[in-house]
C-alpha cells in the first residue's frame, strides 16, 4: 500500500511540532524517517495513527485522503504501529493482548481466547517467531515483546507498518534480526516506516531516508550516504562524531567492588556476584542491553538499593551498607538514568535543582536557613559554566530541554568535591549537540583523576567513553575488555557469550 | 540467609532477563501464627475461664429444620487447652517449613485459622449456647451490602477509577430506595430506585474524574459527605413528618424447596431474602463479565495500560464511566438492602460506615470479585459475630469485634495475606 503524507501541520500551542510535511512511502519500500530525538518524528507518526489530529495537511493511502478520528479508524485503514513503549498490558497474555479491541466473542458475548491463540500462531509461524499464546507479558524479555507489537499489528492486516524507534532496547543481535525481519515484511508487500536517529541502522536497512529537523523535512538521502552526511544533515552543522581523547592516565585503584550481588523486592537475582575495578583517571563503561542489572547495581553503588551483599570500597573504605548520604559525602557523584524521575525536582527552579544534594549544611544552608544569596550567585556561576540555556536561575527546570535539564544534574555533581563520578545512560533522549557537551565533560572529569563509570546501552557511547567496557547480561559481568574492542565481539558478549580469552583485559 | 536456585531454563526467545530468583524466607507467616497461639494460650488456658468444669454448646440446627443435628457440648477449658497446645505445634511447624524452605500449605493457614476460632468461640461461650446456623444467616444477611459495595467498588476500580463513595452509593439506594418504594407500594420499584440513585452517584464521581480530571480520591471523599448532607437533610425534611414515605415493605425471607432444608447450609444460604439471591447472580455476572468477556478484557485494559487500550482503538474514558456507572448500580442495589431487606424505613447515616469496609473488601480482596466477596463474607462474619457474643454475654468488649475488619484490612495492604497489587492505572486520569 502507498502511503502518502501532505503537508502536514502539528501545533501545540506556540510550539510547532510539524511545519508542512510531505513524505511518500511506496508499496514494500522501507522509509526512514532520520531526525534527532524532538524533532518531530514521533509526532508526525501519531498524527499518522490517528492519536493527534493534525491542522494541517492530508494522509493518502493508496492517492485515497483518509480522515482518522483515532488508531480504530488508522488501524480499519491498515496502518499498524510498533511503539517504542510497548502498548501492551503487563499482566495480559499474549494473546489477549494481541486480540484487544478485535476481539471475537462466542455465545453470550464470551470472549474466544482459543481464536485468539491460534491468530498468534498463526501469524508467529508465518515469520518463524516462537512464542507461547498464554505467556504474560511481564514476563517476556522486550525482544520478545517486540514481536508480540509486531504480531499485534500485522494481525489486523496492517499493511503499513510504523517502527518507532525499534532497536533503543534490543541487543546488536536483535537489532540484527529485527532488520531481517523488516526486510522480510517489505518483500511481502508491507510499506514501511522506520523512525530513528541511529544512522548505522538507517544505512543498513531503509531504501530511502527522509530527514527531518525541528519539525520540518530538511531533505533526503539515499542508504550509500556517509555517516558525516547523514549527521549533519540531521543536526544541521558538522558534527563531531568521534569525542577527543588521550589515553588515560592511570593512577592505581580507587574503586573496587567485589562479589557484589543485589536482590531486588520480587527476590530476584538482578546483580549476581560481580566484581571490578576502576583505576582513578580512567572510564570504565558499562554496557549491555537495558534491564540486565545496570540499573541496580548503579543503584548499589549509591547505596540505593536494599538488600546488597559483597563490598564495595572507594579508596581503601567501605561504602556498602551506610546511608545514601555517607555515601554522597564521601564524594560519589552520581546522574541517574532517569533525569526527570531522579535526577530533578521538575518544579523546584534550576537553583533550588543544583543544590538538591547539599541542603544539609553550609555553604548553602547556615542555622537552618537557606542562603539564597549565595544560591543566587553559584547558580548563576554554573548556568554560564554548563552553558545551560534558560530564562535565569529562577526558571523552572521542568520547563528546559532535555539536553539543558541534564546540564543541570551534571552541574549539580560535578560541582562537588569527587572521589567517583557514575554516570547512568547519561546521554539518553538528548541531541547532538548536548551529547557532544555531555561527553566533553565526562573526559574532562577522567582527565582530572577521578575514576569514572558510564553506564550506557548505546553501543557508540560505549565504544566513544570507555577505556574499559564491562558488559552485563542477565546480572552478571559477561567480560571485562579493552576500549577498543571491535563491536561485533561486544554483541556477542551483550547476548551473554563470554569475551575471547586474547581480549579480557581484567 | 538466602539460598539460589536456577529457574528451569525455559524456551530460549521467552526466558525472562533475570534467570535466578532467591529464596528469601519469609517469616510472616510463623509469626502470625506464633502470636495467635501465644493469644491463645494466654485466653484459653492462661485467664483460666471455665475451670469449674463449664460446657460450651453449639446448636447446629435451627428448631424448625427438617434434619434435626444434635446439639455439641464441649467442655470449656479442656478445648481451650487442647486448641492451644495444637495451635502452639501447627506454629512450630511452620516455622520449621519456613526454615527448611519448604511452602507453608493454604490448608494449614486454613486449619489454624478455623482451629483458633473454633477456640475462641468456645471459650467465649463459656456456660452458654453459641447458635451456629444463627450466627452463619446473620453472617450472609448482614454481608449483602459489603458484597455489593465490594463488586460496585471492583468494577469500578477495575476500570482505573477508584472508587471511595461507595459509602455515599449505598447511602443514595437506601433512601430513594425506601422513598419510591413507599411512594408507590412497590418494593421493586424501590429496588430499581435505588440502582438509579447509585448509577448517579457514580456518574458525579465519574463525570469529575474523567472529564474535570479532579484527584479521584477527593472527588469521593467529598460525594460521600455530600450525600450523607443530602440524605439526612431529607430525611428530617421531607421524611420525618410524612411518615407514609418512610413506610416501604421489606421483603420476605424465601425458602427456597429442598435447598433449604440441607443442615446447616440450607438456612444459611437459601432462607434468605431476594437481595440476597439477586447477590449470589450478581457476584457470578461480576466474575463472568470481566474474566470471561470482551467487554470485561477491554475494562480491565483501561484500568492497567489506558493507552494501549486507545492505540487498538477502544475509547477509554467512555470504557470507564459505564464501568463506574455501572459500579454504582450494583452498590446502589446494596443499599436497598438497608430498607427493604432489613430495617423497614430509612434513618439518617445508616449505612454507618459500611462502604469504607466494602472497600477494605476490595482492597483485601486484590480487586477480584470472588476474593472481594469472600472478604466482604469474612467481615460480615466479624460483625456478626459481635452481635451473637453480645447476645449470651461475652467477655470481649464489642468495639474490638467491630475494629477486625479494619485491622485485617490494613494487615492486608501491607502484604501479610499475599500481594496486594491494584490495577496499574487505578486513580490514574488518561490524558492523551
Amino acid at each position: 500500500m502507498k502511503l502518502e503524507l501532505r503537508g502536514i501541520t502539528k501545533r501545540f500551542g506556540a510550539l510547532v511540532a510539524n511545519n508542512n510535511i510531505s513524505l511518500t512511502v511506496e508499496s514494500g519500500e522501507i522509509h526512514a524517517l532520520l531526525g534527532e530525538n524532538g524533532a518531530g518524528k514521533s509526532t508526525l507518526m501519531n498524527v499518522l495513527y490517528g492519536l493527534y489530529v493534525a491542522e494541517e495537511g492530508e494522509i493518502l493511502l493508496d492517492d485515497k485522503v483518509q480522515k482518522f478520528a483515532g488508531p480504530g479508524d488508522a488501524m480499519k485503514a491498515g496502518i499498524g504501529m510498533v511503539h517504542q513503549h510497548f502498548m501492551l498490558v503487563p499482566v495480559f497474555t499474549v494473546a489477549e493482548n494481541v486480540v484487544l479491541g478485535h476481539e471475537q466473542t462466542t455465545f453470550g458475548g464470551r470472549l474466544d481466547l482459543s481464536a485468539a491463540r491460534a491468530k498468534v500462531r498463526e501469524v508467529s509461524d508465518r515469520f518463524g517467531f516462537d512464542i507461547d499464546p498464554d505467556a504474560l507479558i511481564e514476563d517476556l524479555p522486550v525482544g520478545v515483546q517486540q514481536r508480540v507489537e509486531i504480531i499485534k499489528a500485522l494481525s489486523q492486516d496492517a499493511q503499513v507498518l510504523v517502527f518507532d524507534e525499534p532497536t533503543a532496547v534490543l541487543t546488536p543481535q536483535e537489532t540484527d534480526e529485527l532488520m531481517i525481519i523488516m526486510r522480510q515484511l517489505a518483500e511481502s508487500g508491507t510499506s514501511i516506516v522506520f523512525i530513528t536517529h541511529k544512522l548505522r541502522e538507517v544505512r543498513a536497512v531503509a531504501d530511502r531516508i527522509t530527514v527531518i529537523r525541528l519539525g520540518t523535512v530538511v531533505g533526503e538521502a539515499s542508504p550509500t550516504a556517509t555517516n558525516a552526511e547523514l549527521a549533519s544533515l540531521m543536526v544541521g552543522r558538522a558534527v563531531e562524531l568521534t569525542v577527543h581523547k588521550n589515553s588515560p592516565e592511570l593512577r592505581g585503584t580507587a574503586l573496587s567492588v567485589q562479589n557484589l550481588s543485589v536482590v531486588d523486592s520480587r527476590n530476584q537475582i538482578v546483580v549476581n556476584n560481580v566484581s571490578f575495578d576502576v583505576q582513578a583517571g580512567e572510564v570504565l563503561a558499562i554496557a549491555g542491553v537495558q534491564g540486565n542489572g545496570q540499573t541496580e547495581l548503579t543503584e548499589a553503588l549509591l547505596g540505593l538499593q536494599h538488600h546488597v551483599t559483597g563490598s564495595i570500597e572507594l579508596d581503601g573504605k567501605p561504602l556498602r551498607g551506610y546511608s545514601v548520604r555517607h555515601i554522597l559525602d564521601s564524594g560519589v557523584g552520581f546522574v541517574p538514568e532517569d533525569r526527570t524521575e531522579d535526577g530533578l525536582v521538575a518544579d523546584f527552579s534550576i537553583a533550588e535543582n543544583l543544590m538538591l544534594d547539599r541542603s544539609s549544611g553550609a555553604p548553602f544552608v547556615k542555622a537552618g536557613n537557606l542562603q539564597l544569596g549565595f544560591r543566587a550567585k553559584f547558580a548563576a556561576e554554573k548556568i554560564a559554566e554548563f552553558d545551560i540555556r534558560s530564562q535565569g536561575s529562577e526558571m523552572e527546570a521542568g520547563r528546559l530541554s532535555g539536553g539543558n535539564q541534564q546540564k543541570v544534574v551534571l552541574a549539580r555533581e560535578l560541582s562537588r568535591n569527587l572521589r567517583l563520578f557514575v554516570a547512568a545512560q547519561p546521554t539518553r533522549g538528548l541531541d547532538v549537540g548536548s551529547i557532544e557537551f555531555v561527553h566533553t565533560r565526562i573526559i574532562e572529569t577522567r582527565d582530572s583523576g577521578i575514576p569514572v563509570i558510564v553506564v550506557s546501552t548505546e553501543l557508540d557511547e560505549v565504544v566513544a567513553l570507555a577505556d574499559r567496557i564491562a558488559v552485563m547480561y542477565r546480572g552478571e559481568i559477561v567480560g571485562i575488555v579493552p576500549g577498543n574492542t571491535p563491536r561485533a565481539t561486544l554483541g556477542l558478549m551483550m547476548a551473554g557469550e563470554p569475551a575471547p580469552a586474547a581480549e579480557a583485559a581484567r | 540467609m538466602s539460598t539460589i536456585t536456577q529457574d528451569s531454563a525455559p524456551l530460549p526467545s521467552s526466558a525472562p532477563i533475570v534467570k535466578l530468583t532467591a529464596q528469601v524466607r519469609s517469616w510472616k507467616i510463623p509469626i502470625t501464627f506464633g502470636a495467635f497461639a501465644i493469644a491463645s494460650v494466654l485466653l484459653f488456658v492462661g485467664l483460666g475461664r471455665g475451670q469449674r468444669g463449664e460446657l460450651s454448646t453449639f446448636r447446629l440446627s435451627e428448631a424448625r429444620d427438617f434434619i434435626q443435628l444434635p446439639e455439641v457440648a464441649l467442655p470449656t477449658f479442656v478445648t481451650g487447652v487442647v486448641v492451644a497446645i495444637v495451635l502452639v505445634l501447627m506454629a512450630v511447624a511452620s516455622a520449621w517449613l519456613v526454615y527448611r524452605h519448604r511452602k507453608i500449605p493454604i490448608v494449614l493457614t486454613i486449619v489454624f485459622a478455623l482451629l483458633f476460632l473454633i477456640g475462641f468461640l468456645a471459650w467465649a461461650a463459656s456456660g452458654s449456647t453459641i447458635p451456629v446456623p444463627g450466627l452463619l444467616i446473620g453472617t450472609v444477611t448482614l454481608s449483602a451490602p459489603l458484597i455489593f459495595g465490594a463488586l460496585g467498588g471492583v468494577l469500578s476500580e477495575r476500570a482505573g477509577v477508584v472508587n471511595v463513595a461507595i459509602e455515599a452509593q449505598l447511602l443514595a439506594g437506601a433512601f430513594s430506595s425506601a422513598v419510591v418504594a413507599s411512594a408507590t407500594g412497590n418494593p421493586y420499584l424501590g429496588l430499581l430506585a435505588a440502582m438509579v440513585a447509585g448509577a448517579l452517584v457514580s456518574m458525579v464521581l465519574a463525570a469529575f474524574a474523567l472529564k474535570y480530571l479532579v484527584d479521584q480520591v477527593i472527588v469521593g471523599v467529598v460525594l460521600n459527605v455530600l450525600v450523607i448532607g443530602l440524605t439526612s437533610f431529607l430525611y428530617s425534611q421531607v421524611l420525618a413528618p410524612s411518615a407514609n414515605l418512610n413506610s416501604p415493605d421489606v421483603f420476605p425471607r424465601l425458602n427456597i424447596p429442598l435447598l433449604s432444608e440441607i443442615p446447616i447450609i440450607g438456612p444459611v444460604l437459601f432462607r434468605q431474602t431476594i437481595i440476597v439471591y439477586v447477590m449470589y447472580v450478581a457476584v457470578a455476572l461480576v466474575f463472568f463479565g470481566l474474566f470471561r468477556t470482551k467487554w470485561g478484557l477491554r475494562v480491565r485494559a483501561v484500568g492497567e495500560h489506558p493507552q494501549a487500550a486507545d492505540t487498538v482503538g477502544i475509547n477509554v474514558n467512555r470504557t470507564r464511566f459505564i464501568a463506574v456507572t455501572l459500579g454504582g448500580v450494583v452498590s446502589g442495589f446494596g443499599g436497598a438492602y438497608f430498607t427493604l431487606g432489613a430495617v423497614g424505613a430509612f434513618n439518617k447515616e445508616m449505612t454507618n460506615g459500611m462502604g469504607f469496609i466494602a472497600l477494605a473488601a476490595v482492597i483485601f480482596g486484590q480487586w477480584h470479585p470472588i476474593k472481594a466477596t469472600l472478604a466482604a463474607l469474612l467481615f460480615g462474619f466479624a460483625t456478626n459475630l459481635q452481635n451473637v457474643l453480645g447476645i449470651i454475654g461475652s467477655p470481649v468488649p464489642s468495639e474490638f469485634m467491630l475494629m477486625l475488619p479494619y485491622v485485617v484490612t490494613i494487615f492486608a495492604v501491607a502484604g501479610f495475606v499475599g500481594r496486594s497489587r491494584a490495577p496499574a492505572a487505578d486513580g490514574k486520569p488518561y490524558i492523551k
